[in-house]
């Protein structure tokens, strides 16, 4: 019931990055604008020493602050990734955002707050915390979306992701007060045990009701269709850097949020959210898949090939078993790392008043730098599930678990959509390597060779990793307590 | 049906159309003081379960401080001087009938303590409301507290960086160089030919 001193423990790396950020507001405050890029390279520091605190951390699970935290292996594992993630984000931001003339401390700051809610949030272990984690994660992301305050589609695309943001946070909460209502508790441990045992109470409808609410605020924020309708505006009119960054790691911490809800909580309501969540997969691989064939603009299409994306990521929790959610797991922590490479090529095209984000922009790539077109086809053929790349894996692992667990039409429903879905990756593939350029100038590359880099080991990370998936694979089993 | 039973009736038929209401009235002014009914409102139906100190922390924070700053933003966003002139007579009818609900509601809750000094079982260990939360609020719920606040920080520079314009040419103060000014700034002397008794004025 008390605060004592072990919960400090658990809880190091998190309060390590907030002192941290403190810390870089404070630089931020005092240094010119000209040295702004202490500010960045302070910002990644902070990020890899929070990794490093991660990955030292090697005390047994547990729950600390009277059980609002918890300290397990999945929550470990979401959380070196949403890390590692972020440096990548913030490494291809650099150049993106100075050419804008928007490489200000705030990006960073604002950046820095969503990674801390989304490392609460994936370690919540109550109602409350869940939801004052993902309101750090989106109200940092709303101020971000509107990071360009000049452009006219930045503010629509704030303004929109705003108003939705707060209504699926409305009912969200309002699916939450339901669960408390039926349960009594917020502790997701004790509402896993109060509603196990509900089966065929009195308390059975309102905490149907609850869950209907709930699972409909997650599909707002995951972007699952029918309530996809702010994602392509945001990501669209958002500046790329922020794009690549809320398409990335915030899916990661959303598979989280829905895990421990999901699982944690309503587990015992598995029959009945496991038929929502199919419903919610099955129409997000249509439209996603669907609208995505007649977008030119590609910050568009990726969006919504999110939505196919997070459609596959549903179906495998909507399976309801270990299995299913280790393939989930892994289907989101591959799907940040395929769409940071995906939005950072975009940003290594891009230059000073050139935004790189129509498909057209990509034409006769091959010709003029043959190593970042390889890198590119890499990011789109591992999108689209070509083996043996890294997308192709996950999505055979997602599919492998729902067939175990019987849902051989959903499984069908999913393959034909993925097929469908290789139409348009393919196109940017030969939009690159077949059509002519429309200048015949080599490509001017930013001078920016952490950039290069960085982006040259994502997209080879998704080659290697679809050659040996085995140590990530066996890492997500093991978390989920799979065989 | 008790007394109680009642005035739960009566405040939740009052919130559920005075919210409703916040969002179908065109008149912006009129849709503030319907939300102002909708927080009084609710805390009406906080007083019934007993829960003085948020019932109370609602009116004070919202009612008070929050619903006010509302009213003076939407009256501000009509920038025509003789409309908001107008205003007090055209809103008093609507501010009228919201005072009147809320004073409706006040005379109940006063009745229904007079009829029933024992609504709920009290607390088994005496504390108060406010005692209790205050614990609560800083053992078992200390990490969302603090969560709490951090969110609150990144509002603050949410707000500072998207409305902070630094213009050209705006005077302001600068307080290190105003007290590190030296006498010798502050006066200049100035040689001037003096002038003759039939000059220039």
């Amino acid at each position: 019931m008390s605060f004592s001193i072990q919960d400090l423990q658990l809880i190091l790396p998190e309060a390590f990055l907030l002192f941290a950020i403190c810390a870089v507001i404070a630089v931020d405050l005092v240094i010119k604008p000209a040295q702004r890029d202490a500010t960045h390279w302070l910002s990644i520091g902070v990020v890899v020493a929070t990794l490093l605190l991660v990955i030292i951390d090697r005390s047994a699970d547990a729950r600390g602050f009277s059980g609002m935290f918890v300290h397990d292996a999945v929550a470990r594992l979401l959380k070196v990734f949403i890390l590692l993630v972020t440096i990548a984000v913030f490494v291809y931001a650099r150049t993106y955002l100075k050419d804008r003339k928007l490489f200000v401390g705030e990006f960073h700051m604002l950046v820095l707050f969503a990674v801390l809610g989304m490392m609460l949030l994936v370690s919540a272990g109550s109602l409350v915390m869940i939801y004052v984690g993902l309101e750090l994660l989106t109200l940092s992301s709303y101020a971000l979306v509107a990071l360009n305050r000049d452009s006219p589609l930045s503010s629509e695309a704030a303004m929109k992701y705003f108003v939705l943001g707060a209504l699926a946070s409305g009912i969200l909460l309002y699916g939450m007060s339901m669960i408390y209502g039926a349960t009594g508790t917020l502790d997701l441990q004790k509402i896993h045990a109060v509603a196990s045992l509900a089966a065929g109470s009195s308390h059975q409808t309102l905490l149907a009701f609850g869950l209907v609410f709930l699972v409909a605020g997650i599909g707002f924020k995951f972007g699952a269709a029918p309530f996809h309708m702010w994602l392509p505006d945001v990501y669209q009119g958002s500046p790329t850097a922020v794009t690549t960054f809320i398409g990335s790691a915030p899916k990661i911490a959303a598979f989280g949020m829905a895990w421990r809800l999901l699982d944690g909580a309503l587990g015992g309501l598995h029959p009945h959210w496991g038929e929502m969540l199919a419903v919610l997969a099955v129409l997000s691989l249509a439209i996603g898949n669907v609208v995505a064939i007649a977008q030119t603009n590609l910050k568009r299409m990726l969006a919504y090939s999110t939505i196919s994306h997070v459609g596959f990521l549903l179906l495998g929790l909507a399976n309801g078993t270990p299995s299913g959610y280790a393939a989930a797991m892994f289907y989101a922590i591959a799907y940040a790392i395929m769409s940071a490479a995906a939005f950072g090529s975009i940003q290594l095209l891009a230059r000073a008043g050139f935004e790189a984000e129509e498909i057209d922009d990509f034409k006769g790539l091959n010709q003029r730098n043959p190593w970042y077109a390889f890198v590119v086809l890499l990011v789109m053929a591992s999108l689209a599930g070509i083996p043996p790349l890294f997308g192709f894996f996950a999505k055979l692992l997602v599919l492998k678990a729902a067939l175990d667990a019987g849902m051989l039409w959903l499984a069908i429903v999913a393959i034909v959509f993925a097929i469908v879905g290789a139409f348009y990756y393919l196109r940017v593939i030969k939009v690159m390597y077949f059509d002519p350029p429309e200048t015949k100038d080599t490509l001017a590359l930013p001078q920016d060779i952490p950039l290069r880099w960085v982006l040259s080991i994502n997209g080879a990370a998704l080659l290697f990793l679809g050659l040996f998936f085995g140590p990530l694979l066996s890492w997500c089993y093991r978390a989920m307590g799979a065989g | 049906m008790s007394f109680e039973l009642i005035l739960f009736y009566l405040f939740a038929t009052v919130l559920t159309v005075a919210a409703l209401g916040v969002i179908t009235v065109k008149n912006s002014v009129h849709a503030a003081l319907l939300l102002v009914l909708t927080f009084f409102t609710a805390a009406a139906l906080w007083l019934l379960l007993q829960a003085e100190f948020l019932a109370i922390a609602l009116v004070l924070v919202y009612v008070g401080a929050v619903m006010v700053l509302f009213l003076f933003v939407v009256m501000m966003l009509d920038i025509k001087v003789e409309p908001l002139r107008e205003g007090f007579v055209r809103y008093l009818p609507i501010g009228a009938i919201v005072a009147v609900v809320m004073l409706v509601e006040m005379l109940g809750l006063i009745g229904l303590k007079t009829m029933s000094a024992q609504a709920l079982p009290a607390d088994p260990a005496g504390a108060s409301n406010t005692a209790w939360l205050g614990k609560a609020l800083f053992t078992q719920f200390l990490l969302p507290f603090e969560v709490a606040a951090v969110i609150l920080t990144v509002a603050l520079i949410a707000a500072v960086m998207l409305t902070l314009r630094r213009r050209v040419g705006v005077k302001s103060q600068d307080p290190a160089k105003q007290v590190a000014v030296k006498a010798s700034e502050r006066v200049r002397i100035v040689k001037m030919e003096s002038a003759s008794k039939g000059g220039t004025p």
